[in-house]
C-alpha cells in the first residue's frame, strides 16, 4: 500500500510539469519589450534591453512550467500614443502576458495605465518617474532599476555634500524631466541649498549652448542636467566647450549611464559623478554576466539592460513559484519574493511595486586612470536601498496599503 | 573696454542684461551658420535639379562620420578631413546622381523626393546598426581648442571658426553660381536645359556636378559640426526639418535667400531660447507659416 502511494506520488511528480502547463495561458509565456529603439534613448536601453531579456530566457532554460517563453520587442519612438497602440495590440490579439522596459516616463505611465486596466503585469526598467509607484501605481505594475528619487539622492546628495548649495537646472520638457528636477530640488532645499533658476527645453535638442550660457550667468554652483541619453551627452560636451567646469561650476548629470559615457568618451566625460544601480565591473557575478552580454552585443550592459535581465528572470521565477501565469497570482509572488540575482543581491519589492535595492555612486575615470576597455567607473559610495528609494508610505500610492 | 563692459552690465534689453543678450545672439549666429550651409546645398540642388533632397541630413551625418572614421581608422586629423570628407561625400553624391537620381528627372518630382528620403533612412539605419545612437566622440582640433573671453561671453574658439568658415563657404558658393561663367551655365541650364544643350554645354554633367557640390557642402557642414555635437546617426534628422523650413522661408531655389534666412532663423531661434525655451524648436515653423501666408514664394523667391 505504502509502495503504491510512493509510486503514484512519483508518477504525479513526473507528470506535474506538463500538467501545470495547462495553467499557462495559450500554452506559452510571451513577454513584450517595449522601448525606444531608434531615437535619443536607443542606447540607454534599446534593442540591447531586448537582447538582455532573451539572455534571461535562455539562462532560465527557455521554458517555465513546461511552457515555452517568447520575447517580442517593438520601438515606441518615445511617443505615448504609439506605445499605447502597441500595448493594446499585444495584450488583445497577440497573447502577450506582460510588458517590460518602457523607457521614457510618459510612455511608461501610459502603458502602465493600460496594463492596470487589462489586469496585466508591467515591469518598468527604463523609465524614471516616481509617479509609476506613486499616484499612478498599479497593483500589477513594478519599477525595477532606478527612479528620479534614487538619482536625486545619489548624484544630488553627493554634490550637496561637497558644498554645491545653489543649483540651476537644465530640464527636458516632459514628465521625466519635471520629476527628476523636482526630486533633486526638494533634496537640495531640504539640505539647506537653493535653486536659482531653471530652463526647460524640448526633447532631442542638439544645441545646448544657449541654455548653458544662461546657467553660467546665473552664478549657480551646480548645473543640474535633468535629462538623459544623447541629450545629456551633448550637454556635457558643450559645457566643456564653453569652459563651464573650468569656470568653477559643477555639472550634475542626474541620469547618466555607461552607454552614454561610452559614447561621449572619457576625455569629455571624466570627473562626472553619476548614480547607477549596476556596474559590470562590480563583482565576479556581474563580470561573468557582462562578458556574456558583450559577446552578443559588443557592448557592456548598463543598469537598464542588467535590470531588464533581472526583471525577466524574476517574472519567470514568479510564474514558476505560482504554477500559473495568472496575473493576480504572479503579482503576489513578485511582491513577496526577494530579488537575488546578478543585478542586486538584496532586492525587495514594496507594496507600491517599487523594487528597492542598493544604488551606487560612481565617478567617471580620466583616460589615464582607465586600464582596459570599458573601464570607466570609480566607485565612490553605496547608497542603501531604503535611502535611495521612497518608502511605500511616502510614495503616495493609493493601493499600497492593501 | 572695461568701461564698456561696466555700462553693459547696467543696460537691460527686454529684462535681461545686455551681455547675456549679445551672447545669445552670437550663439544663434553659430547655429545659423549650420542652417545656412545646409540650406544652401538644398537650395542649389533644388534650384538646378528640381529635386527635393531629403537625403541632405544623412549626407551631413555622413560627412561627420567620415571625419570620425578618418581619425579613428587612419589617424587623419581634422584639417585634412575638412577637405577629404566633403570630397568623399561629394563623390558619393555623384555616384548616387548618376546611378539613380538622373533616371528620375523625367517623371514626377515626387519620386525624387521618395528616393532621397529612402536613401536617408538606409544611411541612418546602417550607421545606427554599427555605431548606436549615443554617438562617438570627436574632439576639437588643438589649434582651436580653448576659448576667448569677449567681455560679454566666453566664446569657444572653435565656434568662432565655424562662423567664419561658414560665411566664407556660403558667399563663395553664392559667387560661384551668380558671378562666374560656370555659374551662368548652371543658371541657364535651369531655365532651359534643351537650349543650353544645343549650345554644346554638357547639361547632364552639369547636373551631376551640382548634386555632387550640394552633397559636398553637406559633408563639409558635417565635419564642421563633428567637434560640437556628438557624431551620431541622428544628427542629420534632427536638423533636416529645420533646414527645409529655412529653404521654404528663403524661397525655394533662391541661393541668397537660403543663406540669409539660415542666419536669420538661427538668430530667431537663439532669442526664443532665452525668452521661451520650450518653444525653441517651434519658432522656425511659426515663422515659416507666417511667411507662407504673407509671401507664398518665400522672402527671396520669385513668384512663379
Amino acid at each position: 500500500m505504502k509502495l503504491s502511494y510512493l509510486v503514484s506520488a512519483a508518477l504525479l511528480a513526473a507528470t506535474a510539469m506538463p500538467a501545470a502547463a495547462a495553467e499557462i495561458s495559450d500554452g506559452k509565456v510571451k513577454i513584450g519589450i517595449l522601448n525606444d529603439q531608434s531615437g535619443v534613448y536607443a542606447d540607454f536601453g534599446g534593442k540591447w534591453s531586448a537582447e538582455a531579456a532573451k539572455m534571461a530566457v535562455e539562462d532560465f532554460g527557455g521554458k517555465v512550467q513546461g511552457a515555452p517563453v517568447e520575447i517580442v520587442s517593438a520601438d515606441h519612438q518615445n511617443k505615448p500614443d504609439i506605445a499605447s497602440n502597441i500595448a493594446r495590440q499585444w495584450y488583445d490579439t497577440e497573447q502577450v502576458d506582460s510588458i517590460m522596459e518602457l523607457t521614457t516616463s510618459s510612455v511608461a505611465l501610459a502603458v502602465q495605465g493600460i496594463s492596470k486596466e487589462k489586469k496585466k503585469i508591467d515591469i518598468v526598467t527604463g523609465a524614471a518617474t516616481t509617479e509609476l509607484t506613486g499616484k499612478q501605481c498599479s497593483p500589477y505594475g513594478f519599477h525595477w532599476a532606478y527612479d528620479t528619487h534614487s538619482q536625486a539622492v545619489g548624484t544630488g546628495g553627493a554634490l550637496v555634500q561637497q558644498g554645491g548649495d545653489s543649483w540651476f537646472f537644465v530640464t527636458v520638457d516632459y514628465a521625466f524631466g519635471y520629476s527628476l528636477k523636482e526630486q533633486t530640488a526638494k533634496f537640495v532645499e531640504s539640505h539647506g541649498g537653493k535653486v536659482v533658476g531653471e530652463v526647460r527645453y524640448p526633447l532631442g535638442s542638439t544645441d545646448y549652448s544657449s541654455f548653458l550660457l544662461q546657467a553660467q550667468s546665473s552664478g549657480a554652483k551646480v548645473i543640474g542636467l535633468a535629462n538623459a541619453g544623447l541629450d545629456t551627452s551633448n550637454s556635457i560636451k558643450q559645457a566643456a566647450e564653453f569652459g563651464i567646469v573650468q569656470g568653477g561650476q559643477r555639472l550634475a548629470a542626474l541620469l547618466f549611464t555607461l552607454a552614454e559615457v561610452h559614447g561621449l568618451g572619457l576625455e569629455a566625460a571624466q570627473g562626472v559623478v553619476l548614480t547607477e544601480g549596476f556596474y559590470w565591473d562590480r563583482d565576479d557575478k556581474s563580470r561573468e554576466f557582462a562578458q556574456r552580454f558583450f559577446k552578443r552585443t559588443n557592448r557592456m550592459p548598463n543598469m537598464i539592460q542588467a535590470a531588464t535581465y533581472s526583471a525577466v528572470t524574476q517574472y519567470l521565477k514568479a510564474i514558476d513559484q505560482a504554477g500559473t501565469d495568472g496575473t493576480e497570482a504572479v503579482a503576489k509572488e513578485l511582491h513577496s519574493m526577494p530579488v537575488n540575482d546578478v543585478f542586486t543581491a538584496n532586492g525587495k519589492v514594496q507594496p507600491d511595486g517599487n523594487m528597492v535595492h542598493d544604488m551606487y555612486l560612481y565617478q567617471v575615470k580620466s583616460p589615464s586612470e582607465s586600464t582596459k576597455e570599458w573601464d570607466y567607473y570609480k566607485p565612490l559610495a553605496t547608497i542603501p536601498g531604503n535611502e535611495a528609494f521612497l518608502s511605500a508610505k511616502e510614495s503616495g500610492c493609493p493601493t499600497a496599503g492593501e | 573696454m572695461k568701461c564698456w563692459v561696466y555700462d553693459g552690465a547696467m543696460t537691460m534689453i527686454f529684462g535681461i542684461p545686455v551681455q547675456a543678450f549679445l551672447g545669445q545672439l552670437l550663439v544663434g549666429l553659430i547655429n545659423g551658420s549650420f542652417y545656412a550651409m545646409l540650406s544652401l546645398g538644398l537650395a542649389v540642388i533644388f534650384g538646378l535639379l528640381r529635386v527635393i533632397n531629403f537625403a541632405h541630413g544623412a549626407l551631413y551625418m555622413l560627412g561627420a562620420f567620415i571625419g570620425y572614421l578618418l581619425l579613428t581608422r587612419f589617424g587623419i586629423g581634422y584639417w585634412p578631413a575638412l577637405i577629404l570628407s566633403p570630397l568623399i561625400v561629394g563623390g558619393f553624391g555623384v555616384v548616387v546622381e548618376r546611378l539613380a537620381l538622373s533616371r528620375l528627372y523625367d517623371i514626377d518630382p515626387l519620386y525624387g523626393l521618395l528616393f532621397t528620403f529612402g536613401l536617408a533612412l538606409v544611411l541612418e539605419g546602417v550607421f545606427r546598426y554599427y555605431y548606436g545612437v549615443s554617438g562617438s566622440p570627436y574632439s576639437v582640433p588643438p589649434l582651436l581648442s580653448g576659448g576667448t573671453n569677449l567681455g560679454f561671453m566666453f566664446l569657444p574658439n572653435y565656434r568662432g571658426w565655424v562662423v567664419v568658415a561658414s560665411m566664407i563657404v556660403c558667399f563663395g558658393t553664392w559667387a560661384l553660381i551668380e558671378k562666374t561663367r560656370l555659374g551662368s551655365y548652371l543658371r541657364a541650364a535651369t531655365e532651359n536645359p534643351g537650349l543650353v544643350q544645343a549650345f554644346g554645354v554638357n547639361v547632364p554633367l552639369l547636373l551631376t556636378l551640382t548634386y555632387g557640390l550640394g552633397a559636398a557642402l553637406a559633408g563639409l557642414a558635417g565635419v564642421l559640426a563633428a567637434p560640437i555635437y556628438q557624431v551620431s546617426p541622428l544628427m542629420g534628422s534632427d536638423l533636416i526639418i529645420v533646414v527645409f523650413a529655412v529653404v521654404v522661408v528663403g524661397g525655394m531655389g533662391s541661393i541668397l535667400g537660403a543663406i540669409v534666412t539660415g542666419y536669420m532663423l538661427g538668430l530667431a531661434e537663439g532669442l526664443t531660447k532665452v525668452f521661451y525655451p520650450e518653444a525653441s524648436n517651434l519658432v522656425v515653423f511659426v515663422i515659416m507659416a507666417i511667411v507662407l501666408l504673407v509671401r507664398p514664394a518665400g522672402l527671396f523667391g520669385r513668384d512663379a
